[in-house]
């Protein structure tokens, strides 16, 4: 358990994290593998787990009738995946499929909501890391948007 | 040709198609050669030429081959419009008119000693692309090599088998990305800058060179700025229409610079309030 809060502490996600919660994050956490070609959540499933990739890599897929299935990311070492456990109805929005073999550690959400209810100033340090990443990804998306719009004559 | 028109910018050197290489559906690569055998003008990585398809019209395109290599010129061109589509249609030992090299090209001199960071979007790779060669000749002279790519598709993709090659250099990191990747692709997907998470950077010993279109700058410079990067270790390449390429005609006004004469390289700190501005 130590090993796993040295790992956790490390995570650039983390960085700056007081002791004390990384010890109460570290009781909902848990060491995770995904098979190449598996699927780590499904859209429309419950939003459980949010997870810090430690290696191998990971897409995230959108359902796009009739296309199927489209990649609109992929996540690799040091990369958080999912926001959804964070807010109502905790589903998550997306497919998440391994690409490598990936390692990784989930973090239970309903676990993590009980401490931050319990906890405020760990719930609003949460809130501040998982702000940054929702604020990266809603920029990449932006810029992502433009760049296929611009391919349109 | 006479001494004269070799020292006038304004007249073109007769040029023969080398050899044309298909990089993508639309792009290409063109290697000219002088058609009286003389060796081509010397290049700074980062400079361009005026290619003249004859009866069809004059075009900036940036240099793309290696700065080292004596008596033959690389352009990689995308056919975008009657004019390209021209000269991407040009076949080996067709004339070419060059004026150029031309232009203010990488700070190299600038970066020795440092890490060396490029950022590429689409066919802005072609104007690094000496860069990556001019770094690797010179191995001991600068620091990490990191280039940062991004295209809309891997089909889209530039020079893919160099790519590979830069990558298994030492003090070298390569990463592609693409818009759109299929699910066929394994590699990256996402915008360019979504792969600052993964490069190994040291902000404060870096140079950064960035070339793309100008929304995929905006973006670029924002993420080099909070990587911890100075203005002043931030070039960009610009690209605007030119006409005389020699600071006469004002075709290329960018604010207060001309692109042809004072760039189409420059310090970010010098034009980063032009580049938040519409319309310039």
């Amino acid at each position: 358990m130590e090993t796993l809060e040295r790992i956790i502490a490390e995570h650039p996600f983390f960085a700056g994290l007081e002791s004390y919660y990384v010890g109460l994050l570290v009781g909902c956490a848990a060491n995770v593998r995904f098979e190449a070609g598996s699927y780590i959540c499904k859209e429309g499933q419950e939003a459980d787990k949010f997870f810090l990739i430690r290696a191998g890599k990971v897409a995230v897929e959108i359902l796009a009738p009739p296309r199927k299935r489209i990649i609109v990311s992929t996540l690799e070492e040091g990369s958080i995946l999912g926001w959804s456990w964070l807010l109502p109805p905790y589903e998550w929005r997306f497919h998440a499929r391994a690409v490598e073999n990936t390692r990784a550690f989930a973090l239970d959400g309903k676990c993590l909501r009980t401490k931050c209810e319990q906890n405020h100033d760990l719930g609003y340090e949460l809130l501040k890391r998982f702000a940054q990443v929702i604020e990266k990804q809603l920029v990449a998306a932006h810029y992502q948007l433009i760049d296929l719009c611009a391919a349109e004559p | 040709m006479t001494a004269t028109a070799l020292s006038d910018p304004m007249v073109p050197q007769v040029h023969l198609v080398q050899s044309v290489t298909r990089e993508t559906p639309d792009t290409f690569t063109l290697t000219l050669r002088p058609d009286d055998g003389a060796a081509p003008s010397h290049f700074s990585p980062g400079q361009f030429s005026m290619l003249w398809v004859f009866g069809v019209g004059e075009l900036p395109i940036s240099i793309s081959g290696d700065s080292s290599t004596e008596g033959r010129l690389e352009y990689t061109v995308r056919s975008v419009g009657p004019a390209t589509h021209a000269l991407v249609k040009r076949q080996v030992g067709d004339a070419i008119g060059v004026r150029g090299p031309l232009g203010v090209g990488w700070p190299l001199s600038a970066a020795r000693g440092h890490d060396v960071l490029l950022v590429a979007g689409g066919i802005g790779l072609a104007p690094l692309r000496p860069v990556v060669y001019e770094v690797l000749r010179n191995r001991d002279q600068y620091g990490r090599l990191v280039l940062l790519y991004g295209a809309r598709s891997p089909r889209d993709l530039l020079y893919r088998k160099e790519l590979a090659a830069w990558a298994r250099q030492r003090d070298t990191q390569i990463l592609v990305t693409v818009d759109y990747g299929g699910m066929n692709w394994r590699g990256h997907v996402g915008v360019v800058t979504t792969l600052f998470r993964y490069a190994r950077l040291q902000p404060n010993r870096s140079v950064a060179m960035v070339c793309g279109p100008e929304v995929m700058m905006r973006f670029v410079t924002r993420e080099l700025e909070h990587q911890g990067l100075a203005q002043a270790a931030i070039h960009l390449s610009m690209e605007r229409n030119m006409k005389c390429a020699v600071g006469l005609c004002g075709h290329c006004q960018y604010g207060s610079y001309f692109v042809c004469k004072d760039g189409p390289v420059f310090p970010y700190e010098r034009i980063r309030s032009s580049l938040e501005k519409h319309e310039l």
